[in-house]
């Protein structure tokens, strides 16, 4: 199957820049350090990690909303970070982005029949009599919301049913892959489940490609066919739902597994917790050799002094060391905790 | 109260806020009832707007000037409610004391965090300032800081949000409180990052033997951590229980909704119940149940009478629905809620 969208070593940097009149360049935050990751159609990705670890960054340089510093995004046999904007309008129909924050990015001023309609404006397919209009009633029936609606604005409806809106406008112009950037985290859980089953529905009947990024794990796995879990810019476990999950290599995985609470009192009392030392270092000056290495609970005991400094060393590839999916971990070992 | 029974550590009894607004009188906690011995653990969970967090506040003096309180809450016995803030400060922080979600905002940006720390204890007028500040220093230690010695000397912007929570923990630990109250500790807070502080809480709460609330929207966070629970939807407790018991076997269907919309982190490919529609305007309720509207079993009684808290089949279990006992056994929420995308409710007016 060929890929949807390939994405070769990319890197995305930003400039920290000085206060005064001539702010200099003081540093670079590495963002996105050499992220590699295929979609294929019809499938999910999920893109999982902590806040800092460059996931959304790694969204927006996909959507080509920032420019990337260096790398290649392929989408539909077309590369991205070379394109004009003229040509880059043509592909967003094809590649449309979903944000977190269903108050702040939907227009109050606007009735949601113009928020739904304007891509299919910007686009010319809003089309004569009332063909632009049945397509935004349509829509909105899509995504379960009251067509009778249409002529509210934002704030008359809930979270929920904004977020709805929200992936209504993204799918006007039939895109083939969504950029989901955390589309439930602002919502309560009893709202967030009817928006997951309606992306999943929606991917059924329409056959999108999804890239999920979120922070929660358990979402995460709900959602996604494959995963890439994120530390410090970089992809540091990737596999199938199963493999991530039931088989995690990476110490950092097994952490983030092992830190999420179950809702299931029992079972909570029998598990055992990986605590993190300290917190995410500064994508500033990231640590040598493997990113995780300060707080690995792995490195810190389990490893001799001379294994450790393989890991101080040198960067671990994300490779198949044996355990049938790629980690980067020199010392990657299957161990389930959930 | 006779002398022969000791009066429960904390006692809340038919406790009710309400908010007098432009557009009418905000009903936010409608009659909150709990009792709290040492050593235990609450939690209470509910969604926005539930009251979970007014209800605590309004135990700690701590509502805005407006706010209308009525019922009761009793510290050993002694009535906290309309107490002159003098004498409320000799309870506030000392034997009950609050960590809030947000440690930025909670913490005085100017200040050296030892110091702030320190204040604490002295203000209660035990120690001198100097032993004060050494005290700040081992409670530091104590919620895990490394090197408290000289981190007690930064100031908060220096801190990462984990370190702030945690020198927050140690400011409420620092007079050694009988009831911490912890609102939505963790919820700015990264997994890893949360794991570290519910380990921290359970740690200070283990060796001060206090006793502690724990008031989130995270079901997993309350599994983890409590002993029994309380589940708020529209300003009251709506089930209520032991923690096994309650996560097993719900008897309000609005917590069985719950249970059922959350994906699992240890299981896959199980469809969603979610609860279709919004929690009600606090402003005008309708009569009935407030639940009615989004739930699947509702029948003419629930849209006329409000559901007392039953007792239910279990001991010391209670649920506020007129037909718990439909609910029997392990309950699976997909064979109460149906499953459903489409949302048909109205939007907000």
């Amino acid at each position: 199957m060929t890929a949807l969208l390939e994405v070769t070593d990319l890197v995305k940097h930003f400039p920290v820049r000085g206060g005064g009149v001539v702010s200099r360049t003081l540093g670079w935050v590495q963002a996105v350090s050499g992220v590699s990751l295929t979609i294929a159609a019809g499938e999910t990705l999920g893109v999982v990690g902590e806040s800092g670890c460059g996931k959304s960054t790694l969204g927006r340089t996909i959507m080509q909303l920032t420019p990337a510093t260096s790398g290649s995004v392929v989408f539909d046999g077309v590369e991205l970070t070379s394109l004009k904007r003229s040509a880059m309008r043509k592909v967003r129909r094809d590649l449309q982005i979903v944000f977190q924050d269903p108050y702040a990015s939907l227009d109050p001023r606007m009735p949601v029949s113009a928020i739904i309609g304007e891509p299919l404006r910007i686009h010319g397919r809003w089309g004569s009599g009332r063909s632009g209009k049945d397509a935004v009633a349509e829509l909105l029936r899509l995504v379960g919301l009251n067509p009778e609606h249409a002529n509210r604005y934002p704030h008359e409806f809930s979270g929920g049913q904004r977020q709805r809106i929200g992936i209504a406008r993204a799918l006007a112009l039939e895109p083939k892959l969504l950029v989901l950037d955390e589309p439930v985290s602002a919502l309560d859980v009893s709202i967030q489940a009817g928006v997951l089953n309606l992306l999943e529905d929606l991917q059924g009947r329409l056959g999108l490609s999804y890239m999920f990024i979120a922070h929660d794990l358990s979402v995460v796995r709900h959602i996604s066919d494959r995963v890439a879990v994120m530390y410090l810019g970089k992809i540091v476990e990737t596999g199938s739902r199963a493999e991530i999950y039931g088989h995690p290599s990476h110490p950092y995985t097994r952490a983030l597994l092992s830190a999420v609470p179950l809702p299931d009192p029992k079972r909570e009392r029998l598990r055992k917790r990986i605590l993190l030392q300290g917190d995410i270092p500064s994508p500033v000056d990231p640590p040598s050799g493997c990113r995780f290495r300060t707080r690995c609970q792995v490195f810190a005991s389990e490893l001799t002094d001379a294994q450790r400094s393989l890991c101080v060393s040198e960067e671990p590839a994300l490779e198949d060391r044996g355990q049938g999916h790629p980690s980067a971990c020199h010392y990657a070992r299957v161990e389930a905790v959930v | 109260m006779t002398a022969s029974r000791r009066a429960p550590l904390l006692e809340v009894s038919d406790l009710q806020v309400e908010f007098p607004t432009e557009d009418g009188v905000v009903h936010a906690v409608r009659g909150v009832s709990y009792s709290l011995e040492a050593g235990e653990v609450l939690g209470i969970v509910g969604e926005s707007g539930s009251g979970k967090s007014v209800s605590s506040l309004a135990l700690m003096g701590l509502l805005p000037r407006g706010a209308r309180i009525s019922g009761s809450a009793k510290y050993r016995g002694d009535e906290l409610l309309g107490l002159e803030a003098r004498d409320l400060n000799v309870i506030r922080g000392k034997k009950v004391a609050m960590i809030f979600q947000d440690p930025m905002t909670s913490l005085n940006p100017v200040h050296r965090v030892g110091a702030q720390i320190g204040e604490a204890i002295w203000a209660a007028g035990v120690l001198s300032k100097g032993d004060a500040n050494k005290r700040a220093v081992e409670l530091l230690d104590l919620v895990g800081i490394p090197q408290a010695g000289s981190r007690a000397r930064s100031y908060p912007h220096e801190f990462s949000g984990g370190m702030r929570q945690r020198a927050m923990i140690a400011m409420a630990m620092a007079n050694d409180p009988d009831v911490l109250i912890a609102d939505e500790p963790t919820t700015a807070l990264d997994v890893t990052v949360q794991a570290q502080i519910l380990e921290t809480l359970r740690k200070v709460q283990g060796e001060t033997g206090a006793a502690m609330i724990l008031i989130t929207h995270d079901l997993g966070v309350v599994a983890n951590m409590s002993d029994r629970v309380m589940v708020m939807y529209a300003g009251r407790p709506v089930e209520y229980g032991t923690v096994d018991d309650l996560y097993e076997r719900p008897r309000m269907p609005y917590t069985v909704g719950l249970l059922g919309s959350l994906p699992r982190l240890d299981a896959e490919g199980e469809r969603l119940t979610p609860i279709t529609g919004s929690p009600p305007s606090l402003l005008n309720l309708p009569a009935g149940c407030p639940f009615a509207p989004r739930c699947p079993m509702v029948r003419d009684r629930c849209l006329s009478e409000e559901p007392p808290l039953y007792l239910t089949d279990e001991v010391e279990h209670v649920a506020a629905c007129h037909f718990w006992m439909e609910l029997g056994g392990e309950v699976i929420a997909t064979e109460v809620f149906e499953v459903t995308t489409v949302d048909d409710a109205e939007p907000l007016s």
